[in-house]
């Protein structure tokens, strides 16, 4: 479980996030939606503890991501995040972007790290580009890549910034696919995304962000259906 | 003073007379260098590959082969295979001069081949010749490209130029050295000495790498 | 044509002796750049500590090692250490003074191909659990090398150019040393400078071929 309570973060003079209240259940699919500059990337990175926060505080499992005494790098195992730019490592291949991090941060022997890898990239349907440089890939691909390569780890928790966001229209449908597939899966998953119509189908509760705050949660229907904040309906609006 | 020295009014003359011939070497030869890196270089540029390679290789030769053995050779060919009687000094700068140009050569070509050939086209349709051309449109921009290099190939020649001792030269590094030899303070000396290089090329560099990220943003 | 003889032929009887010489200049270059660039990394990651002293100990080594003469730099080696009563053999005192030049101009290097590689680099390595050593280790220098690949290559000229140097403390095993030797017994001193000055060129221009198969080989992607 993710509990997020009452964060604030601020960038400078500019607050992003003015008191987050937030609890995610194990096994939920939750997207956060809300136009630019209304925080929600910046919550994901505060929940993996990339991001310090400024008050509140925010437990995974239980354990406090901010507090001093939490070892981050071996929290971070369990929550795997994917950022909208790819971030393939170029000078490794597929199979060795998603072996790194097993073998270095898990400490896995080479045969098991392999074995997992295959798995995870035939999972996004990447299983025949095993020995090719990212260079090679399209964005989608390299999306899918670093899908896998977070998947591989085991986390617990999925985290998505905007990950279709970078690439071509004809490449988003591939990846959203793979999360889709996530979500069945029963993957714990927060969804930051500006695809309406993914939120709509996958999501078990719809969070809308303006300026800071969460301005309203819901299960999908009743948020796009009756939306009851003034801004999410002007931003459905505009979206529509 | 700040270290306790047997170093005497005319032994810091004599340092600063090799600091002059440091300086002086510096300037002769970064200015007949230049002036020939500039034709090498639009020569090459202008030739093609095929047509410079016999400069390009004969330019590579002062970047492949130690200064202090072009030094030594130079002399040895000038005083005793031509029997010429030549001071070390014309030989340094000779040297020294060649040895600039082939560096300067290669910046020259990089600069002119980093002008937009789309705002050469568009300059010769406007009229221009290719003397406008390459003075009013290419020159100008190609120098701005390459005065960060270039500002940093001086630089490397003022130290280079600590190699001259080679042909009885008595420049800034030699005359510490023989001081040295004599006082038997080499701490003191050397650290004078290296002060006189750092002092004179670390604003320079850095004044080249700003102007290198000045010129690079816009 | 000139009144000079040449003797080549006396002078090329020296060539097994010089070429044993160009072994251990090639020898002293790559020992320079293999501590250089060792050295380079370590002062990199002074730089990225964040640090002021750690980063203001690399910054002056940098500008001391890019700002002075070679020449200095050896000189200061051999006899500045001298002065504190630490007495290198001309060997070392060579060696340690390239290598200084070398990790100077290769840090500089290294911070240049930093900028070229994304800090979202780090922070996804960061993300999947690295420490920032790891991080580092993993992702941003295997980077880092590809990206200064050339430039690390014309220092490795540079290094091969400065074993010359060598003759001012001493040393006279060297290519450049046992030429001088050689001309100091038979004063041939233009034929053999000129057969010292072909090896050199046939070592750096074999130096930067092998390089370019070797990038070839090495970075695929």
């Amino acid at each position: 479980m993710i509990e997020i309570e009452n964060v604030r973060k601020s960038f400078g003079a500019l607050e992003v996030l003015k008191g987050i209240d937030l609890t995610v259940a194990k096994g939920e699919v939750l997207t956060v939606i809300g136009g630019s500059g209304s925080g929600k990337s910046t919550l994901l990175t505060c929940i993996n503890g990339l991001e310090p926060i400024d008050q509140g505080r925010i437990l995974v499992d239980g354990t406090e991501v901010h507090a001093k005494s939490t070892n981050l790098n071996q929290l971070r195992r369990r929550i795997g995040i994917v950022f909208q730019q790819y971030n393939a490592f170029p000078h490794l291949t597929v199979l060795e972007n998603v072996m790194l991090a097993q073998r270095k941060v898990l400490g896995r022997p080479k045969a098991e790290a392999e074995a997992e890898a295959v798995r995870q990239l035939n999972h996004v349907g990447l299983g025949d580009k095993l020995k090719v440089y990212p260079s090679r890939l399209s964005g989608g691909q390299q999306q899918r890549m670093a899908i896998a390569r977070a998947l591989a780890m085991s986390p617990d928790y999925m985290l998505f910034d905007e990950v279709t966001s970078a690439l071509d229209p004809q490449l988003v449908g591939e990846v959203l696919d793979t999360l889709r597939l996530l979500a069945s899966e029963g993957m714990t998953m927060i969804c930051v995304t500006h695809e309406m119509k993914f939120a709509r189908e996958v999501s078990d509760r719809v969070a809308f962000f303006h300026q800071g705050v969460m301005a309203e949660i819901a299960p999908p229907a009743q948020l796009f259906e009756a939306p009851q904040n003034a801004d999410l309906r002007k931003f459905l609006a505009a979206t529509h | 003073m700040f270290f306790d020295t047997a170093l005497s009014t005319n032994d810091l003359i004599f340092l600063a007379r090799g600091a002059g011939m440091t300086l002086i070497v510096t300037a002769i030869s970064v200015f007949f260098g230049t002036v020939m890196g500039i034709v090498f270089g639009v020569f090459r540029y202008q030739v093609g590959p095929w047509w410079a390679a016999p400069l390009t290789f004969v330019l590579d030769i002062f970047r492949s082969i130690p200064l202090l053995i072009q030094l030594v050779l130079a002399n040895a060919f000038v005083t005793t295979v031509l029997g010429w009687r030549v001071s070390g000094f014309t030989v340094a700068c000779g040297v020294l001069s060649l040895y600039t140009a082939a560096y300067c050569a290669e910046i020259v070509r990089g600069g002119i081949e980093a002008v937009p050939p789309t705002l050469r086209r568009a300059a010769r349709s406007l009229g221009m010749s290719w003397g406008q051309d390459m003075t009013s449109v290419v020159m100008p921009l190609a120098a701005r490209i390459a005065l960060p290099s270039w500002i940093g190939l001086a630089l490397g020649v003022m130290k280079d130029s600590a190699l001259v001792y080679v042909v009885q030269v008595v420049e800034l590094l030699k005359s510490a050295q023989i001081l040295i030899t004599r006082l038997q303070e080499p701490l003191f000396l050397l650290i004078v000495c290296g002060s006189f290089y750092f002092l004179i090329s670390f604003p320079i560099a850095r004044f080249g790498g700003y102007l290198e990220r000045k010129w690079s943003r816009d | 044509m000139f009144n000079y003889n040449f003797r080549w032929a006396q002078a090329l009887n020296s060539l097994p002796r010089m070429l044993e010489g160009a072994l251990v200049t090639l020898e002293v270059a790559l020992l320079s750049m293999v501590i250089g660039i060792a050295i380079a990394i370590l002062l990199t990651l002074f730089r990225l500590s964040g640090s002021r002293i750690l980063g203001a100990i690399a910054a002056t080594w940098v500008e001391i090692a890019r700002n002075t003469p070679a020449l200095f730099q050896i000189y200061m080696v051999h006899f500045g250490l001298g002065g504190f009563g630490i007495h290198l053999s001309p060997y070392l005192s060579l060696l340690i003074g390239i290598a200084f030049n070398n990790a100077g101009y290769l840090s500089e290097n290294f911070r240049g191909a930093l900028k070229g590689i994304p800090d979202t680099q780090t922070r996804s390595a960061r993300s999947l659990g690295m420490t920032p050593l790891q991080a580092f280790r993993h992702v941003v220098m295997p980077q880092m090398l590809r990206i200064s690949f050339l430039p690390m290559t014309n220092q490795m000229v540079w290094a091969i150019l400065m074993t010359s140097l060598g003759t001012v403390v001493a040393m006279n095993t060297d290519l450049y040393g046992v030429t001088s030797d050689l001309n100091a017994r038979t004063f041939r001193t233009f034929e053999l400078f000129a057969i010292a000055a072909v090896i050199f060129y046939l070592i750096t221009k074999t130096v930067t071929l092998s390089a370019r198969l070797l990038a070839a080989r090495l970075f695929r992607y």
